[in-house]
Formats: structure tokens, C-alpha cells, sequence
């Protein structure tokens, strides 16, 4: 498997990160490498091996449906980039 | 006193030979004398440190003092300290003065325990040699044109250099055991789930781990005793009684202390790849632990080599979703320009992660999009179910698994900077443990061509840890390259 610059370009807007055109050459072909490396693993045969997501193979715990956090607002906004009045300020979304 | 253990620390504070503000001081001074060389601190946090010393030394007058009370520590920047800047290692988190303490923190803190900073590591827990920090590589203690290891690096060359008796670190794919080996220390990443992930900053959830960094396996023992246990605030923490580390170690020294202890020796880690020093250094540490009443008995885990392969789908998807977080809104890196809100999220996050950080979140977010995810994802968890069994059919045979932490001794700083495959290359012993869950401990061995430490590795099944601890601790008992000091703490 081997990624075009168009590929490299399109899973980094997925991942809302700006690459730049004249970073896009050398990040392809870091990837490259990596998947390289990663492709070893389609040479086996799976099949009928159960996925393994976790070591623990945990159910989610349930707790009573009760308040459990006092209001921290005013904490973690603190280090919030910008804020007003409680809120967090974005770019405006809507026309 | 620097090079003194925990619990000669601990007898030195009770019996009033020095106050934890005496201790506490005297660790500050070193950090000041020798972290300028080492880089092994983003944050020293002097004023914090001798406050806690100060209450450390009412709790001592009071009577009230527990195994950790006034000794100092440093805790690897991924773990959140309220009021304390916690970055991560990253440019993204230049700014972030946590606003709550991770679990193990808050533990650590009741306990008593003076934390004098926070220690240097790779961006996000993101690297083998700690030289993808944004504040700059970490230098090795035993020799500063060489790397430490990493992520933990900070940690690790810390307690090598004698700037802190212990430390914290979290191990995802072996990032407390091969800094440790590098450094020529003792680590333990315990079980998966017995340490609480709550304030540790996410990396691969599935896999990160915090673990413990000492000069031997006591302190250790000790470190990680305190911080373990049940947190309802993480999922995957698991409800099970916490246990004493360090009391199952008292038992005195004998001729054979591991008689009947069967060790388990794969013969995949001991072929192609391991250099010639490290080979030899690990075979002598073995035949010591035969001398020490051992057994050792081939196994085999013949899907190991799919190990890294695997894990660089698995820690990528779950880093590109985690990270997901970081997008100039909430806390962190905002860029200074941008036109709308996807340019801020493209612009902040291009700015605030390095370059192994995005890569990284470039694999994972390719492997989990449409119509990739059955081949990458659940092919990669497939692969992990298979390595979980062959540990599983391997400690059918023996009680330990044992082998060389890392192919070779610590690289040079800039060696494989440049190449990720080559860093990638250099977990092959200890990405599996991580895979499987299981608990993994790294402790000196001896010494390679090049005078840098060498490591053995030592794999329990789970919750084994008190197991790989007993085993360590009777080596060292035996040995003294756990007592082996780099020239700057000599």
C-alpha cells in the first residue's frame, strides 16, 4: 500500500490538522514507512479469532443515577483560550 | 543520602536525622546543580515542594506518618497536578495549569509524598527516546550524548541521576520498562487496570498504564503500592484489594530464595536482533537467577514479531480519537490566526503537536475511516487476542517470563530521530506485555561494551506483581548493578 499526496491531504482535513504543501512529501512518506511496517499484519489468517479490545474484557460499571460533580465551571475555564459571560468563544458558525 | 533507599529514607526521617524540608531541599539542590545538563524536568516546583515537606514534617512529629510521608518524587508530566503547569510534553499543553490532580497524584499526596516537579517525556507519551519533547530530548545520565529512553525518560534519568529517589511514569508500549533499562534503574508497569488512568493524560487508553520508577525493586515496591487501586472515575479500573508490595518482600535474605521459581525464557526473544553485549549480559543475569535456586525452561510466543505491527494501528486509532480533544477551545494551544472555525482547529492543532504526535494521528485516523477499519482495527485486535494466548499457553510452563528489555544499549541522541520505523523497531521486547495486559518489570543486569546499562525484563501473568518484585528484589539482594551509579551521583 503506498498513500498519493491527494490521500495524505484528505485524512489530515479528517484529522483537523493543516498540512502544509510543502510539509505534504515528507509526511507522505513518513506514512509510507509506517504502513509499510503495519502491513505485516495482513499476511495472517484471522479468521474465527475473536477481536481482543481490552485485557480485562470489563463490563461497564453502572452507578446510581445520582449528582456526582459540583459545578467546576469557573476553574476550567480558566484555562480555557477565551471566554465570556460562562461560555467558550468560537468563530461564528452560523450566518 | 542521596543514594540512600526508601526505607533507609524513611528510618532517617523517624528518627529525626533529617526533616522532610532537610530532604526535600537537598533534591532541589541537585536538580538545580544538574537538571541544566540532564533536562529531565519541564516544571521543578520548589515553593509546592518544601509546603508539602513542611506538612510531611507535622505528620512525622504527629505520629501520623505512613512508608511515603516526606519523601520526595517527581511524577511524569502526563499526569495532571492541580495548580501546577502539566504539559504533557507537548507545545498544545505550553499553558495548562491543571485545574485537578490525577488519582495517583491526590494518592500520593495523602500519603505524603513531596512532589518536587514534574519529569520531561516524549509529546504525549509518544516516543522511545524522549527526544520528542517540546521542551527539548532528555540527555542519559551514564553518558549525555546518548538517549535515556522513553516516553518517560524525565523520570527515569531522574532517579538514575539521583535528582529524585523515585518517580512516576505510565507504560503503554514500554515506556516505563525501556527508560529504565536505559537508565539503569528499576520499573515496573503493573497489571492493566490496577492503576487509575483518571488525570492521566490519554494516550491509548487501552494500553496506557501508570507505573513506578526506583533504584531497585523495594522502592518500587513502596511507590507503586501507593498507587494502586479501585477508581470509580476510570472505567477500566478494576475493583480489586489493593496489596502490599513491599511487606511481601521482608522475608530475610537466603542462599536460594527463588527455589522452585520457574522461569520461562522465549526462545523468539533470544534470537536475531539482540547485540552481542546485551546477549551476554542477559545470559549471566539468568544463570545468577538459576544460582538464586531458579529454573529456566524454553517457551515460545510465535506471534510476537506481529506485536509492533499491531500496536502502531491499535495506539494510533485510539491516540487520533483521544487527542480528538485538543482543539483551541476548551484548554490549550489556540493558533493567533485563523478565519473560521475548521481553520482554528486545523491551524491550532497543526501549531501545537510535533511532528511524531500528528503522525501518529494520521495513521489512526486512516485506519479507522471508512471502509479501512475491519482491515486495520479489528485485524490489529485479532493479532492481540493471538499474542494474549501465546503469553497465556507460555506461563502454562513456567511462573516468569524473562529476557532482555531492549535489543541494545541506549542509542545515540539523533539517531533515529529521523526515522520512526527504526524507533518503532526498538520496542520489540516490550510492546507485547502491553498488548496482553500483563504486568512487565525492568531491572539492571549489567553493563554493555559501551559502559550503559543493560536491562532484563521480567513478565508475570496477571496480578503477578508481587512475583516479578520478589524475583528482582532476591537478584538484587544477590547483586549490586541495581547499586551502579552514573558519575554525577557517585
Amino acid at each position: 500500500m503506498s498513500l498519493s499526496n491527494d490521500q495524505v491531504g484528505h485524512i489530515a482535513r479528517l484529522a483537523r490538522i493543516a498540512v502544509s504543501a510543502s510539509e505534504l512529501e515528507a509526511t507522505r512518506d513518513k506514512l509510507n514507512g509506517i504502513f509499510g511496517l503495519i502491513e505485516q499484519m495482513q499476511a495472517i489468517d484471522t479468521t474465527g479469532v475473536e477481536p481482543m479490545s481490552h485485557p480485562q474484557e470489563l463490563a461497564t460499571r453502572l452507578r446510581p443515577d445520582l449528582v456526582t460533580e459540583p459545578d467546576h465551571r469557573d476553574a476550567f475555564q480558566k484555562v480555557a483560550p477565551q471566554t465570556e459571560a460562562g461560555l467558550y468563544l468560537v468563530p461564528k458558525v452560523i450566518e | 543520602m542521596i543514594n540512600a533507599s526508601l526505607p533507609e529514607l524513611r528510618r532517617a526521617l523517624d528518627t529525626r536525622q533529617l526533616s522532610a524540608v532537610e530532604l526535600a531541599s537537598l533534591f532541589l539542590d541537585r536538580i538545580d546543580a544538574h537538571n541544566p545538563g540532564l533536562n529531565a524536568f519541564i516544571t521543578v516546583d520548589r515553593d509546592g515542594a518544601l509546603a508539602a515537606a513542611r506538612a510531611a514534617d507535622e505528620r512525622i512529629a504527629a505520629g501520623t506518618a505512613g512508608a511515603l510521608t516526606g519523601i520526595p518524587l517527581a511524577h511524569k508530566d502526563v499526569f495532571c497536578t492541580e495548580g501546577v503547569l502539566t504539559t504533557c510534553g507537548s507545545k498544545m499543553l505550553g499553558n495548562f495549569v491543571s485545574p485537578y490532580d490525577a488519582h495517583v497524584v491526590s494518592l500520593l499526596k495523602a500519603a505524603g509524598a513531596v512532589c518536587l516537579g514534574k519529569a520531561n517525556m516524549d509529546e504525549f507519551a509518544m516516543g522511545s527516546s524522549n527526544e520528542n519533547s517540546a521542551f527539548g530530548a532528555v540527555k542519559n545520565p551514564w553518558n549525555t550524548a546518548r538517549v535515556p529512553g522513553g516516553s518517560s525518560g524525565g523520570s527515569a534519568a531522574a532517579v538514575a541521576a539521583r535528582l529524585v529517589p523515585v518517580a512516576t511514569g505510565t507504560d503503554t508500549g514500554g515506556s516505563v520498562r525501556q527508560p529504565a533499562a536505559f537508565c539503569g534503574i528499576t520499573g515496573i508497569k503493573p497489571s492493566y487496570g490496577l492503576v487509575s488512568r483518571y488525570g492521566m493524560i490519554a494516550y491509548a487508553s487501552s494500553l496506557d498504564q501508570g507505573g513506578a520508577f526506583g533504584a531497585s525493586a523495594e522502592d518500587c515496591a513502596l511507590l507503586l503500592g501507593a498507587m494502586t487501586g479501585f477508581d470509580e472515575r476510570d472505567s477500566t479500573s478494576l475493583e480489586r484489594p489493593t496489596e502490599d508490595y513491599a511487606a511481601a518482600l521482608a522475608a530475610p535474605a537466603c542462599a536460594r530464595p527463588l527455589e522452585g521459581l520457574r522461569i520461562g525464557l522465549p526462545r523468539e526473544f533470544f534470537a536475531e536482533g539482540m547485540s552481542d553485549d546485551v546477549r551476554a549480559t542477559i545470559d549471566a543475569a539468568i544463570a545468577q537467577y538459576r544460582t538464586l535456586g531458579a529454573t529456566t525452561v524454553e517457551v515460545s510466543l510465535p506471534n510476537a514479531k506481529l506485536a509492533i505491527p499491531a500496536y502502531y494501528v491499535i495506539a494510533p486509532a485510539e491516540c487520533s480519537s483521544n487527542l480528538s480533544r485538543f482543539d483551541g477551545v476548551r484548554y490549550g494551544h489556540r493558533a493567533a490566526d485563523y478565519g473560521d472555525l475548521a481553520d482554528m482547529y486545523a491551524k491550532s492543532r497543526a501549531e501545537g503537536f510535533g511532528a511524531e504526535v500528528k503522525r501518529r494521528i494520521l495513521v489512526g485516523t486512516y485506519v479507522l475511516s471508512h471502509g479501512y477499519y475491519d482491515a486495520y482495527y479489528l485485524q490489529a485486535q485479532r493479532l492481540r487476542r493471538l499474542i494474549a494466548q501465546d503469553f497465556q499457553a507460555a506461563l502454562q510452563h513456567c511462573d516468569l517470563i524473562a529476557g532482555p528489555t531492549t535489543p541494545t544499549t541506549a542509542w545515540a541522541l539523533g539517531e533515529k530521530a529521523d526515522d520512526p520505523v527504526q524507533m518503532y523497531l526498538s520496542d520489540i521486547y516490550t510492546i507485547a506485555v502491553n498488548l496482553a495486559g500483563l504486568p512487565g518489570l525492568s531491572h539492571p543486569a549489567g553493563f554493555g561494551a559501551d559502559g550503559l546499562p543493560v536491562g532484563l525484563q521480567l513478565v508475570g501473568d496477571y496480578f503477578a506483581e508481587t512475583r516479578l518484585l520478589n524475583a528482582a528484589h532476591r537478584f538484587q539482594q544477590a547483586t549490586d548493578w541495581h547499586a551502579q551509579r552514573p558519575a554525577c551521583a557517585a
